[in-house]
């Protein structure tokens, strides 16, 4: 029953930013946990920091039993951590016990067991009432002592001692080829295991952290990666397992008002994680800029992480198209961090970018670019995603720009899943020149515009314009004007030859009205002759009737005869 | 297995040893046994003897840098060397404080 299991057992604050995360509360409250890696993985500096902050964080002063360092190494080693061991052992809330081993000054003859071990440890913690304890590391144990049976029941009586007396310890140890450690430690201590690994690939350091076993208590098993920076040891454990970052419907603007009509009238959501990708040249950090800019000028704080320009050099660049963030900087608004991808791993990298996003707590962020991360550092897209995320949790709106040559390029970058908004610039080559186009690939929660704009980059700044998509094709640039132009032309053309038309058929109607005129006054001239013609022969054909009957008269003849 | 031998201290050496124990237990009393009879039997008297029970000092564990019980600690002749356990076993005891070769 591990609810029941988890009730009882007190998981104690580890103190390593994220590590509580990843095991739900911290390390198992009075037990031992072994903490095993390879040499210079980080051990020392875990256990370090478990007690550094356990004694300044929780007021649980801690003991520091060093097999390997002297408290002089171990004090130097975490100074540019700003921690001050000299100083926490004055106060009480640290010893450091070191238990220097020099083998080849032992000889052994006879039994013994590790009494004076426990002596120390035991009066060091009695003497600052101790509820931490770190024991660095057992390996220095196995290479000193032959007596190898002894010491594996020694170590047992150890740990025994350890939870006997309600300690919370960290243990550490090598790992051996293969095992988690060379000596097979993990059998002794049953509670909690945690395995470091620090890879090296292409020159460029990777480490993980993994909770191997931690019994009675679920955990995260992910291989988890973490740095050691001047903020100490920090995991950053999947907040993506959890889905829980508010989902604000404030909307921000891109800082280029046409863009923010494409994507459904308003911008990028507030906290939402946009990536704009392009090919060389097609506008990706000035669009990104344009939107820091836009951010700054509304009072907002904002950080650029450059991985390719200097500040100098951006700003000098993008003061050339009217984005001015001098005066942001100035103002403490904005800050532009820039480092080179190439002089540290990811998880450095990461560690940069997310101090200063501590520090100056901004409500904006520009990565540009992170394909500046190429192959060499292992774990990239797991490491984006963490970022993305860490950035969510933050509600910190997010634009990261990658340089791709093509939509492979993008989906090898792996992140466009977990990304709300997604713009793509591509230059468009044609009759000798290039020309910038955007399209919106997606926009999660927004009614986007599926159109492909113009991008004019000019003195004035950003710009957004219709393409040419007259004819059935679309076309940029001087080839979109002189093809509006054309149309222009076109368009005068056809309205001087409509008049042109309407003039010629005035002119034939009014002929052939004319003619229709002539013709029917020809018509009527005859209509008119002939009804006269007519009017002659009837008066004609009266005047015979009656010079007949005056005829007849002269001659009397009678009847009706002829006469 | 003499004492004169090139490497080895001085027969006119002085020597401290200091045994320390962590309560009157088994491996305690017998240690302090065999180093009395291995100095008496090399180092007659020209030797002494310190015995620190770190139950009672706990706090003296760090000057010699204890870790196993018993330890023998040769304080002089220099350089100080160790040797753990109940030195049963008198040749290895020999060897760890020089008095033959090894």
């Amino acid at each position: 029953m591990p609810v029941l299991v988890d009730a009882v057992l007190k998981k104690i604050p580890s103190g390593i930013t994220g590590l509580d995360e990843m095991t739900g509360g911290g390390l198992p409250g009075g037990r031992p946990t072994l903490v095993c890696g390879t040499a210079g993985c980080g051990k020392t500096m875990l256990g370090l920091q478990f007690l550094v902050r356990g004694a300044l964080d929780h007021d649980e002063p801690g003991v520091f039993v060093s097999f390997e360092e002297s408290p002089a190494d171990l004090a130097a080693n975490v100074a540019s951590v700003g921690w001050d061991l000299v100083d926490m052992q004055q106060r009480g809330q640290l010893v450091v016990e070191y238990v220097r081993v020099e083998p080849a000054r032992i000889q052994e003859a006879g039994e013994y067991d590790l009494e004076g071990l426990f002596l120390r440890l035991g009066a060091a913690v009695d003497a600052i009432g101790a509820q931490r304890v770190v024991i660095d590391t057992l390996e220095v144990l196995f290479a000193a002592l032959t007596d190898q049976a002894t010491l594996r029941s020694e170590l047992r009586r150890l740990f025994r001692w350890l939870k006997d007396r309600g300690l919370t310890a960290v243990v550490t140890a090598e790992s051996g080829d293969g095992t988690l450690t060379r000596h097979g430690l993990e059998e002794y201590v049953s509670d909690c295991v945690i395995f470091l690994d620090h890879r090296v690939t292409s020159q460029v350091s990777t480490r993980r952290l993994r909770v191997v076993k931690y019994r009675g208590s679920s955990h995260d098993t992910d291989e988890t990666p973490f740095m050691i920076d001047t903020n100490g040891f920090r995991v950053l454990p999947a907040g993506s397992m959890r889905l829980e970052h508010d989902a604000p419907k404030e909307r921000v603007s891109s800082g280029v008002p046409r863009l923010d009509t494409m994507l459904g009238g308003a911008g990028y959501f507030r906290g939402g994680s946009v990536l704009i990708t392009g090919t060389p040249g097609t506008g990706k950090t000035t669009l990104a800029a344009a939107f820091l800019a836009a951010g700054c000028e509304r009072g907002e704080r904002a950080i650029l992480f450059s991985f390719e320009e200097s500040p100098q050099q951006l700003i000098r660049n993008l003061g050339s198209v009217s984005i001015e963030l001098e005066p942001h900087l100035r103002a403490g608004l904005l800050r532009v961090v820039a480092t080179r991808p190439t002089a540290h791993g990811l998880e450095a990298h990461l560690a940069t970018l997310m101090h200063a996003a501590e520090e100056h707590v901004p409500q904006l962020v520009v990565v540009d670019p992170v394909s500046a991360f190429d192959a060499a550092h292992e774990g990239r897209t797991a490491m984006l995603i963490r970022l993305i995320d860490w950035l969510k949790q933050r509600t910190v709106t997010a634009v990261f720009t990658s340089l791709s040559s093509s939509e492979d390029d993008d989906a090898h970058l792996g992140v466009s899943s977990v990304i709300d908004a997604w713009l793509s610039l591509e230059t468009v080559e044609s009759n000798g020149e290039r020309n910038r186009s955007l399209r919106v690939v997606k926009a999660r929660g927004t009614g986007h515009s599926n159109q492909v704009r113009e991008l004019l980059i000019t003195d004035a700044g950003l710009e957004l314009v219709d393409v040419y998509t007259g004819s059935g094709a679309v076309v940029m640039g001087t080839a979109r004007q002189i093809r509006e132009a054309a149309d222009a032309a076109e368009v005068t053309d056809r309205r001087e030859r409509t008049e042109m038309r309407r003039r010629d058929i005035e002119r034939r109607r009014r002929r052939v009205e004319a003619e229709v005129a002539a013709l029917q006054a020809d018509l009527a001239a005859e209509v008119a002759a002939l009804e006269r013609e007519l009017g002659a022969d009837a008066r004609s054909a009266a005047q015979r009737a009656s010079d007949a009957g005056r005829l007849r008269q002269a001659r009397h003849a009678d009847g009706t005869g002829a006469p | 297995m003499t004492a004169d031998q090139p490497d080895a201290p001085g027969v006119d050496d002085r020597w401290l040893l200091r045994l320390y124990v962590a309560g009157q237990t088994p491996k305690s009393l017998a240690a302090f046994a065999n180093l009395k009879s291995i100095c008496e039997k090399h180092l007659a008297s020209r030797y002494e003897i310190e015995v620190v029970d770190l139950r009672e000092h706990p706090e003296r564990a760090r000057s010699d840098d204890i870790l196993a019980i018993p330890t023998l600690v040769r304080r002089l002749p220099e350089p100080i060397t160790k040797i753990i356990g109940d030195l049963s076993d008198t040749e290895k005891v020999l060897i760890g404080l020089q008095l033959v070769p090894r």
